[in-house]
């Protein structure tokens, strides 16, 4: 602190405290404003593309259908029946979840008659289509950024164009409609397991619950809207899962060594955007 | 494929104040001011060192792009065509990569096959004659079954030309045919070039107007009938071999020792 009539705004120090307050004020709005641009940019592309994507899905259905058809049936198989054994693994250990964690406490206030329902809240309603995405994303979706990504790094894509091939039409497309039916099929499958094999994990713990009591509670808790929004929202999930990964992989030009970064953007992006799809989900579900 | 009629007196490339963009950044230009006309059967070799922008300069001839600037045509046509209603008309030209660029998942048979399935809806059997043909014609029947990441460049070139010649084009342009190859595949696709431009019974003995680019100008001559060279972010129209000759100075220097 200076001597005499100086003011506490002359200290040098208090000038470098305002300064930096100032500067790293600014520099944190730059970056926030730099985020959101860019989070809106990407919305954009993301938007423009899903658009492109149905265009040609109903323009060129039955364009080569020789050469487009096989490789629809090739993705959904890949994102489909290739993971029935994982699945059911995760189906088995899905059961034991939610059976393990909810049942003694059912047990302890009473209130086991609510197994069922709580079944098809937690694995019917969420977590069944959420982790079913999640692992196709995380099997499928990757991959999808890879191998496009390096498509495209490799001029492949340019190839395409050059013969006149739509590469949205021969690589996009059957990816999406693959994921959008596998995701739908392997929820199905996973909720199926699961239900199944929560009851046994019950019958395990020697809970008081027979067969029929428990498909009686199952069946109470469901509604022909539960039917109708889960076949919505696993194909919204595979759709969306199948468009940000192919956008990432097949939008930019891309050099060899960006192909990881464009996987893990790729990832992030697909959750945040299942999480939305679930949350305007539960929106429709609590308005209903 | 059907091909639609030919306006008369149409050349078959004609640009005007062309600008060039690199294909991977668009802003940037890589040549400019380019006036050429290419005329049915023509026979062009386009010389250039490598960053000289031949291979976008190529990519744009073949509709990848549009001009940043000028008017190109194709057989009178305004180009690039993207929409589909006429994409007939720019499928009468053919393009071969550098490297093939060839699809890596598919195997070679599948590779030359893309064009036919998805064009001319061939189903697989349909397509087999035609792709049999073309494998047998360029010596690739062996690789049939193999996929490009286990062949060498000598022959994924090879492939990539047959991939482009199954939609029998009326114009082929080939992006450095013969870098990177040993010997006997440079006279092979030397040869070949030629029969092309003269008639192959692949394409019924109808002559290909041929566009070539090379970074050496040396294997060309007697071969090619008309040669430019790409510098200085212009194209030098030379004319034929023995006017590129005449005109041998700064132009030619890098790529005519």
């Amino acid at each position: 602190m200076e001597k005499g009539n100086a003011s506490a705004l002359d200290c040098p120090q208090t000038r470098l405290v305002f300064l930096l307050r100032r500067v790293s004020g600014q520099a944190l709005a730059h970056s926030l404003g730099r985020k959101f641009f860019r989070f809106l940019l990407t919305v954009q592309g993301l938007g423009a593309f899903a658009m492109i994507t149905l265009g040609v899905i109903l323009r060129k259905i039955r364009t080569a259908r020789h050469l487009i058809w096989p490789l629809i049936f090739q993705q959904t198989a890949r994102a489909g029946s290739r993971l029935l054994p994982m699945f059911l693994f995760l189906a088995v250990a899905l059961g034991l979840l939610v059976i393990g964690q909810t049942v003694s406490w059912l047990t302890r206030v009473g209130a086991i008659n609510f197994l069922g329902t709580i079944m098809v809240i937690v694995v019917v309603r969420e977590l069944g289509p959420l982790l079913a995405a999640f692992l196709v994303l995380a099997r499928i979706g990757t991959a999808n950024v890879i191998e496009l990504g390096t498509a495209r790094a490799r001029g492949e894509v340019e190839a395409l164009e050059a013969l006149g091939v739509d590469p949205v039409h021969y690589l996009v497309v059957p990816r999406v409609i693959g994921m959008a039916v596998g995701v739908s099929a392997l929820t199905v499958y996973l909720i199926l397991g699961a239900l199944v094999s929560g009851y046994l994990w019950a019958f395990v713990q020697d809970v008081p619950l027979r067969p029929g009591e428990y498909f009686r509670q199952l069946a109470g808790a469901l509604s022909g809207l539960d039917f109708a929004l889960l076949a919505v929202k696993t194909s919204a999930f595979g759709f969306i899962i199948a468009i940000v990964t192919c956008y990432h992989g097949l939008a930019q030009p891309l050099r060899l060594e960006e192909v990881s970064a464009a996987t893990v953007r790729a990832v992030a992006q697909s959750v945040v955007a299942c999480v939305l799809i679930d949350a305007l989900f539960i929106i429709i579900y609590l308005a209903v | 494929m059907d091909v639609p009629p030919t306006k008369p007196g149409a050349a078959a490339i004609e640009m005007q104040a062309v600008a060039v963009s690199a294909m991977r950044d668009q802003s940037i230009q890589v040549a400019e001011g380019i006036n050429w006309t290419v005329a049915a059967g023509d026979y062009w070799v386009v010389a250039g060192l490598q960053g000289a922008g031949k291979s976008d300069f190529l990519m744009m001839t073949a509709g990848l792009m549009p001009p940043a600037q000028g008017s190109y045509r194709l057989f009178g046509e305004e180009m690039p065509i993207f929409d589909e209603a006429r994409l007939n008309h720019r499928l009468r030209l053919g393009l071969v990569f550098d490297g093939g660029q060839l699809l890596n998942h598919l195997t070679v048979w599948e590779n030359v096959a893309l064009p036919l399935l998805y064009h001319e809806s061939f189903a697989e059997t349909e397509a087999h004659k035609e792709v049999q043909k073309l494998l047998v014609a360029l010596e690739l029947a062996p690789w049939a079954e193999s996929t490009s990441g286990t062949m060498s460049r000598n022959w994924q070139k090879r492939v990539g030309l047959a991939r482009a010649l199954a939609l029998r084009p009326e114009v082929l342009l080939v992006d450095t045919p013969l870098t990177g190859l040993d010997l006997p595949h440079v006279n092979w696709w030397l040869a070949l070039l030629d029969q092309l431009s003269k008639g192959h019974p692949l394409l019924q003995g109808r002559p290909v107007t041929l566009v070539v680019t090379a970074a050496d100008l040396r294997p060309w001559k007697g071969r090619a009938k008309q040669f430019a060279v790409l510098k200085n972010r212009r194209l030098a129209v030379l004319g034929t071999w023995e006017q590129a000759e005449a005109a041998k100075g700064e132009l030619l220097d890098e790529v005519y020792e």
